[in-house]
């Protein structure tokens, strides 16, 4: 029971950092970003040819990761996003639909199309017991490191001046560059740092959600049930609902594994009648 | 008006493009093969292409006077699509021969073009058993699902098992697999005690796994597709069930020869069985993994590459016997009963119900030369599709 | 688009008198047969006498565009992002799979059986989409299309689940006409039902009902305030919309004489979405000319490179946004309208 509990939550909070980016770029800078998974794709496979062909550490490559990705999305948000963010959601859509195939088609070329495996240094395998309870040892780790992220998260948005800038650049862009806020370079660093999440996302996830270049699609829909129940103007409502659905979706799948699949949607589609614009909204809008 | 001529122009040259329909030169066999180069199951379409041309590349491109012109095309695993490729190559491209299909529906949306038009229809890789009863015309070099977890089921009750959990993709092939290993298995005297089903978009294993651990068998039946298998092998030992005693036996789509070294010390000691492994030891297989790996940039061969090899020699040898006729009766003739020697041991086709009968072998992953492979320790010989036998 | 706003303004500036007339002059321009329709389906049939060869693709194409379509009127008119449209094609596609193999044999019926279920499930998710943002649409018809796919695999009794469902073959069309192998009856039967179903739509999208639907999109609160009852209209168009994807499913089993469980496939809907907006959204042909140019682009690319077309397509549609679709969908508007020259001085 308890086990089940853990797993859920070490597999919730995995959604949350595969997801906080989207909840960045979606919810403050209104975009709606479905690429969002190439770029958790792109710090899993850092993390991946930096291991398995250049045999460096795997607590070396979670900072890389973050950092390929982020760059990865600074670069693409000062070419191509940039453009889009007073486009319509229509057209947003189909932009980062088109970037997923391209990065799609890309890494099988250079990656080839197999699963990518990673094996982890000695002490984050296995599991351990704690009071009785089975705690594998990487997903205890996923916990608190991305605990920790959380909560980072949530002091640079609400109390450092980036974060304030942020805010207000997302909430009248004119008046904000009236006050002399430089609105591109705030958006552009934000974009990057949610890419750079994601890579972290993936990076970590390669072992728990394998790593294919499938990925992207695949866990889209992960991605924005998570945004999307979870709201999109803050960040505990995310990591509240990435929480649920990880529990959920475990616990569901443990104790009835007939209808296992059908949870995590059913739970998502009952959530957006009752509460249409996230658990926590931040009023009308 | 510019435009409206533009438009005209436009029309014209989307006319042109269809237009251009390629004529059949004489003396030329043309292989239809349709695999999903792209999509979820990419790494089937390679692996099987490649397993064809390597057969292309080691037997010449002529046989019976005939040259033999393979012509890929990929259907991204979408049934509709490789019925529709297939009916034009038939159609347009004029192919005698229809092989490939990477998945059971892609597969049986071939059939009725292949009993309608007589096209004799190779399968390289799809598994289900029923396919060859869709089509008069189908024969299979693969194998079936049953075929391969009945003997997992034997070997497993002659071995000590007596409390099994099966956990298996849920859809039709994992159904397969779980329903003909229990039967075997609960026939030998072994127990049963909880049967799985992971659903296919699963990311995470643990709740499954949860589950078994909790039921506390001797041993766990797999069967998934390849790259998931991989991911559950590595939470099948962070959660410690090894350490728990629980046995991992599994058909060898889990622990496939394209991914097994990527997987590391976790796949040790799995028990699967199958009907190849590239680490087979026989000169055949040694030649053919040699010839694979240089032209496929060291990519190792799996199950999949074989059933196109095969598929290959089927035609070869088919082709041989017709001499050059590739009418669909005549060569559906010459392909019942035939046989020969593959790089995965001794096959033959089953006259009757034209599926392939080949040994299955059990084996262990091991460390070989510092890589990972199956190694086989025990053969089941020349067995034929048992549901097909059954229903009999 | 931006010609319909610009033609509410003027009709709330005259009299209502004069405003009435020139309501109905508008929607009389607005719904007349255009020079380019005559084109298109001269075209199709031209097509099924020059390319004898060709003729699987052009069904394809046939029932790709009959999908596109059905899609526009929920996008392009009524404004909802949905990426799962599949969810009714795909019931269709397995009604009429279902029916050819217990019931009858005979498609049509199966067809108006398929489009009728489609209809239904569509009445019933429309409630759904009514509220909340365009993101908390494209989640709600997105989690209903996966739920579908889901459906499909677990009922393995009734669908066959991941092997999909054969062992059918339609019987003649009404009695009379026998498909044959080279799609010749399959072709002409897609394009008539492709034809009566545009016909359908384009009626009903270029009446009040879809002049209200465009009002909606443009502005729901305002839509309100002159007595549009949003909602209700929504349902309405959603639930036509259904019945026509649901049909163009129909076809493809009945076409192929298979349904595999991609017909439920996220891709499919990701698809149909990049076909209406090459082709361009809110004029319904929009879905015809980008099925036509998507499946040739496609096949073209698949032959050339087939592991790496995806690439190209992603390539086109990131290049096709960035220019602005707008731009590029425009090109129908300055096609003329007529054979003789414009004569009321638009």
């Amino acid at each position: 029971m308890l086990t089940i509990l853990f797993d859920g939550v070490a597999y919730g909070m995995l959604l949350f950092i595969l997801a906080c980016g989207l909840t960045v770029t979606l919810g403050l800078m209104n975009f709606i970003n479905l690429a969002h998974g190439a770029f958790a794709m792109a710090g899993g496979y850092v993390t991946v040819i930096m291991m398995n062909r250049y045999g460096i550490s795997f607590y070396w490559c979670l900072p890389a990761a973050f950092i390929v990705a982020a760059f990865i999305g600074l670069i693409l948000e000062r070419t191509l996003y940039q453009w889009l963010y007073q486009a319509p959601h229509l057209d947003q859509v189909l932009f980062s639909i088109g970037l997923v195939f391209m990065a799609i088609a890309a890494t099988d070329y250079f990656m080839g199309g197999q699963q990518q495996l990673i094996n982890l240094p000695p002490e984050l395998s296995g599991r351990m017991d704690v009071f009785g309870v089975g705690v594998g040892r990487y997903r205890l780790f996923t916990i608190i490191l991305c605990a920790v992220l959380a909560v980072a998260l949530q002091l640079i948005l609400s109390k450092t001046r980036f974060g304030s800038r942020l805010r207000a650049a997302v909430d009248d862009r004119r008046v904000a560059m009236g006050l002399g806020i430089n609105v591109p370079v705030v958006f552009a660093l934000t974009f990057a740092f949610g890419s750079g999440l994601a890579g972290l996302g993936g990076a970590m996830g390669a072992e728990i959600l394998g790593l294919d270049p499938n990925f992207p699609l695949k866990f889209m829909i992960y991605f924005l049930i998570v945004v999307s129940v979870g709201g999109t103007s803050t960040v505990s409502g995310p990591f509240l609902a990435a929480l649920l659905l990880g529990i959920a979706d475990v616990a569901g799948k443990y104790y009835v594994p007939a209808i296992g699949p059908f949870v995590i949607y059913a739970l998502m589609i009952i959530m957006l009648i009752v509460r249409p614009n996230g658990l926590f909204a931040r009023g009308g809008r | 008006m510019l435009n409206r001529r533009t438009l005209m122009a436009a029309a014209g040259v989307a006319l042109g493009c269809l237009a251009a329909v390629p004529a059949a030169a004489q003396e030329v066999i043309k292989v239809g093969l349709i695999l999903p180069m792209t999509g979820p199951f990419a790494s089937t379409g390679r692996q099987v292409s490649a397993g064809a041309k390597a057969f292309i590349a080691a037997k010449g491109d002529t046989v019976a006077g005939k040259k033999i012109e393979l012509v890929i095309r990929d259907d991204a695993g979408t049934a509709d699509q490789t019925r529709r490729i297939a009916q034009e190559l038939v159609v347009n491209d004029g192919a005698k021969v229809l092989a490939g299909f990477g998945l059971t529906p892609l597969a049986m949306a071939v059939a009725p073009v292949a009993t309608q038009a007589k096209i004799p229809s190779i399968v390289m890789a799809a598994g289900t058993a029923s396919i060859t009863k869709a089509s008069e015309y189908i024969t299979r070099t693969s194998g079936t699902l049953p075929q391969y977890s009945l003997p997992v089921g034997t070997w497993a009750a002659q071995n000590g098992i007596k409390k099994v959990v099966t956990l298996v993709s849920d859809y039709g092939p994992g159904i397969d697999a779980e329903k003909w290993f229990s039967k075997e298995f609960k026939a030998k005297g072994g127990e049963i005690t909880e049967a799985v089903r992971v659903p296919l978009a699963n990311p995470d294993f643990a709740p499954f796994l949860q589950r078994v651990r909790d039921a506390k068998p001797d041993a766990v039946f797999v069967f998934l597709p390849s790259g998931a298998g991989s991911l559950f092998m590595k939470q099948f030992a962070d959660r410690g069930l090894a350490d728990a005693g629980i046995k991992l036996i599994a058909t060898g789509d889990v622990t496939d020869d394209d991914i097994l070294n990527s997987m590391g010390k976790p796949a040790l000691g799995t028990i699967t069985g199958h009907f190849y492994a590239t680490a087979h030891d026989s000169p055949e297989n040694k030649a053919y993994v040699e010839a694979f790996e240089k032209a496929n940039n060291g990519m190792r061969p799996n199950f999949m590459s074989v059933g196109g090899y095969d598929g290959m020699a089927l035609i070869y040898a088919a082709l041989e016997k017709t001499k050059g006729d590739a009418s669909g009766p005549a060569f559906m003739e010459a392909v019942k009963g035939l046989s020969w020697t593959s790089p995965r041991g001794p096959v033959s086709i089953d006259p009757e119900t034209r599926d392939i009968i080949q040994n299955i072998y059990m084996r262990e992953v091991k460390e070989v030369n510092g890589e990972l492979h199956n190694v086989e320790f025990a053969t089941f010989e020349a067995l034929k599709d048992p549901e097909k036998a059954e229903a009999k | 688009m931006s010609v319909v706003q610009q033609e509410t303004t003027v009709m709330a500036n005259s009299s209502t008198a004069s405003a009435t007339s020139r309501a109905a002059k508008l929607m009389k321009r607005r719904s007349r047969i255009r020079f380019y329709e005559i084109i298109i389906w001269v075209v199709a049939i031209a097509a099924y006498f020059v390319l004898p060869s060709k003729m699987l693709i052009l069904t394809e194409i046939a029932i790709l565009a009959l999908f596109a379509v059905s899609l526009d009127l929920v996008l392009g008119f009524a404004g909802i992002v949905s990426l799962g449209h599949t969810a009714f094609f795909g019931l269709g596609a397995y009604i009429a799979g279902l029916m050819a193999l217990h019931y009858v044999a005979e498609p049509v019926t199966g067809l108006i059986v398929a489009g009728i279920a489609a209809g239904v499930l569509g009445l019933f998710t429309s409630f759904l989409i009514l509220r909340g943002s365009d993101l908390t649409r494209l989640m709600t018809t997105l989690g209903i299309g996966l739920m579908m796919a889901e459906v499909a695999n677990q009922m393995a009794w009734l669908t066959g689940g991941a092997d999909g469902l054969s062992g059918f073959l339609p019987g003649p069309i009404l009695g009379l006409f026998e498909f044959d192998l080279f799609g010749k009856t399959g072709y002409i039967y897609c394009l008539v039902v492709l034809f009566v179903g545009t016909m359908i739509m384009r009626r009903i999208a270029f009446s009040p009902f879809g002049m209200s639907l465009k009002a909606i999109k443009g502005n729901a609160m305002r839509a309100g305030m002159i007595a549009v009852p949003a909602r209700k209209r929504i349902v309405i168009a959603y639930t036509i919309a259904a019945v026509f994807a649901g049909m163009a499913g129909a076809l493809l089993t009945q076409t192929t004489s298979f349904v595999s469980p991609d017909v439920l496939a996220f891709h499919r809907s990701a698809d149909v979405l990049l076909v209406l907006v090459i082709g361009g959204t809110g004029y319904l042909y929009g879905g015809i000319f980008g099925a036509i140019l998507f499946t040739l682009v496609k096949d073209w690319l698949s032959v050339i490179t087939p592991q790496y077309w995806m690439f190209y397509i992603g390539l086109l549609l990131v290049i096709l946004v960035l220019i602005g679709r707008d731009r590029l969908a425009r090109w129908v508007e300055y096609l003329p309208e007529r054979f003789s020259k414009k004569e009321d001085g638009r």
